[in-house]
């Protein structure tokens, strides 16, 4: 009944997404009504987010044993409050693992857990690490459930530890770093207010009212393409769009952006697996 | 320390793909060690996209504010590079122009990149009234060449801009289409008309 309902929604979205494709044409359309519309159907969609489809992936998931280990991630997984500890966890991120001797996100720590608890491939996993079409990866759905346990907790990056702290500094400094045919860096996109794309607003990520909107809606159901998608992928789709190389899946790159956007966004409210147009 | 900048930034291009490697332990010298760990080849955009250029190492280093001197030395040294169309007219047609400026393709590794690159413009600037779907990063071009004329300086100045932003502006946010080679001489002649013609609806 419930998933007949979130599967209804998605639809609704998917349509919704097809008019979202429309705005960015050039076609005189309302686009202070269109992000009324937008709102309004957020709203709407508050108690049958199709995200909630993928949290329950990711619970099973979670649950099962799997792997060449054969154990689950419940009984052999910290993320970062102890094992079997999900609450907060995911606004507490990315923090510092003494284990892996490095400072992670929670979709590079789960990987970190399947490879080293359960003995999967990394390469295998890195392989195709982002949904595309009908196919989301597992680790998507993990850290959609992952995340879900954070909903309506504010973000507390442990950002006075200093490996954070330097991860911080680092992430600041790649944000600036200009290179490539174009000259961008994502501070080119990202690094003042009230700029866009077109009609895409552009959060400054340097203060916590940008950031926060940089990290809150994610992981996020995507109405265009109809996919789930993670930080992670927001983090290589915008290297796209800066026209760099590829960043390498769960790399220190990506973790130190998302530090500093985290960090930045402390004390404001995760409010769970979000839905992005 | 201006000389050591200079210095520094003076021998950047011969090193290549070889990224400046800095002594020092600060977050910006592990911010590019890190870059250069972490990327991988894809489609058309190889590694050698990490490696800065003299204008990008010289902007990253003083957070896009050189000083003077140095902003002076990048502007006429990217000036001096500009390449100015065989007929040595600056004005081509501004409907060719229109559609170059919405085109927003290019130089990402999910372009195929056999196919020719558009303009960007309106990704970053209201130009035409009848293109709502404008970005903001650069300022509005709406009027502009109602607001300035068509005066050989002014078609001079907005072809240099468009060439080479950086010729004017050393650490401008815009990109340096004709310096990279995006767009071709013709095609700025055309964009140049889109600003400047009185028939174009940027003018209207
Ligand atoms: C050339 C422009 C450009 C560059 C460079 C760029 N971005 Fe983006 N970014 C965008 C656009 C456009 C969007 C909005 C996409 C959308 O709304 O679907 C976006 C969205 C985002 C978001 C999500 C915002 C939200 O509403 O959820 C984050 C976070 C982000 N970018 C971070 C970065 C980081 C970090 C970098 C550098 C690695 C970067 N961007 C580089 C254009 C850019
Ligand atoms: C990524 C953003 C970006 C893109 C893409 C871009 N510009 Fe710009 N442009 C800027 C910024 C920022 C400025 C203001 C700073 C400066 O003048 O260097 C600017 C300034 C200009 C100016 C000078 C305005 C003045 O009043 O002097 C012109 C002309 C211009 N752009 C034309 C274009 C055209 C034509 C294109 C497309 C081929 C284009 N721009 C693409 C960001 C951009």
């Amino acid at each position: 009944m419930r998933k007949l309902r979130i599967i209804g929604a998605a639809c609704t979205a998917a349509a919704l997404a097809a008019t979202g494709m429309a705005f960015a044409q050039s076609d005189g359309v309302d686009h202070a009504k269109a992000d009324a519309e937008f709102a309004k159907f957020r709203a709407e969609m508050e108690d049958s987010n199709p995200a909630e489809l993928f949290e329950m992936k990711g619970e099973e998931l979670w649950k099962a044993k799997r792997g060449p280990k054969n154990v689950s991630l419940a009984e052999s997984c910290d993320m970062g409050l102890g094992i079997g500890k999900l609450d907060g966890a995911y606004v507490k991120m990315p923090r510092y693992f003494a284990d892996a001797d490095k400072v992670m996100d929670a979709e590079r720590r789960i990987v970190w857990c399947m490879t080293e608890k359960q003995g999967f491939s990394f390469d295998e996993i890195a392989k195709r690490p982002f949904a595309s079409g009908n196919y989301t990866p597992d680790i998507t759905s993990l850290v959609t459930f992952v995340a879900g346990h954070s909903r309506n907790m504010k973000f507390a990056v442990p950002i006075k530890d200093p490996k954070v702290k330097e991860a911080w500094e680092i992430g600041k400094e790649i944000a600036a770093y200009r290179a490539g045919p174009y000259d961008f860096s994502c501070n080119t996109c990202h690094g003042s207010d009230g700029k866009r794309i077109r009609m895409q607003n552009l959060p400054n990520l340097a203060k916590p009212e940008g950031a926060i909107k940089g990290v809150f809606g994610w992981p996020g159901y995507r109405m265009t393409g109809g996919v789930m998608l993670t930080s992670q992928w927001r983090m290589n789709d915008c290297f796209r769009q800066q026209r760099f190389p590829e960043p390498k899946y769960a790399s220190d790159t990506v973790t130190y952006l998302l530090t500093y956007m985290t960090a930045t966004a402390n004390g404001q409210l995760y409010k769970g697996p979000g839905i992005k147009r | 320390m201006t000389k050591k900048l200079i210095l520094a930034v003076a021998a950047i291009p011969c090193l290549g793909l070889a990224l400046p490697a800095f002594a020092d332990a600060s977050a910006s010298a592990k911010a590019i060690e890190t870059i250069k760990r972490d990327f991988k080849p894809r489609g058309q955009a190889d590694l050698d996209r990490l490696a800065e250029d003299f204008v990008q190492a010289l902007c990253n280093r003083t957070a896009n504010n050189p000083s003077p001197e140095n902003a002076k030395r990048i502007e006429a040294d990217q000036l001096a590079k500009v390449k100015y169309p065989a007929d040595g007219k600056l004005m081509g047609d501004w409907k060719k122009g229109e559609s170059l400026a919405q085109s927003g393709r290019g130089f990402t590794w999910t372009d195929n990149p056999g196919l020719p690159v558009g303009g960007n413009c309106y990704n970053c600037h209201q130009i035409s009234p009848k293109e709502v779907a404008f970005g903001t990063v650069g300022p509005s071009l709406l009027q502009y060449g109602k607001l300035r004329g068509n005066s050989p300086e002014i078609q001079k100045y907005t072809y240099v801009k468009i060439f080479n932003a950086k010729a004017y502006n050393a650490c401008s946010d815009m990109p340096r289409f004709g310096h990279v080679d995006a767009l071709k001489p013709e095609q700025i002649k055309d964009l140049v008309a889109l600003l400047l013609d009185p028939e174009s609806p940027v003018n209207k």
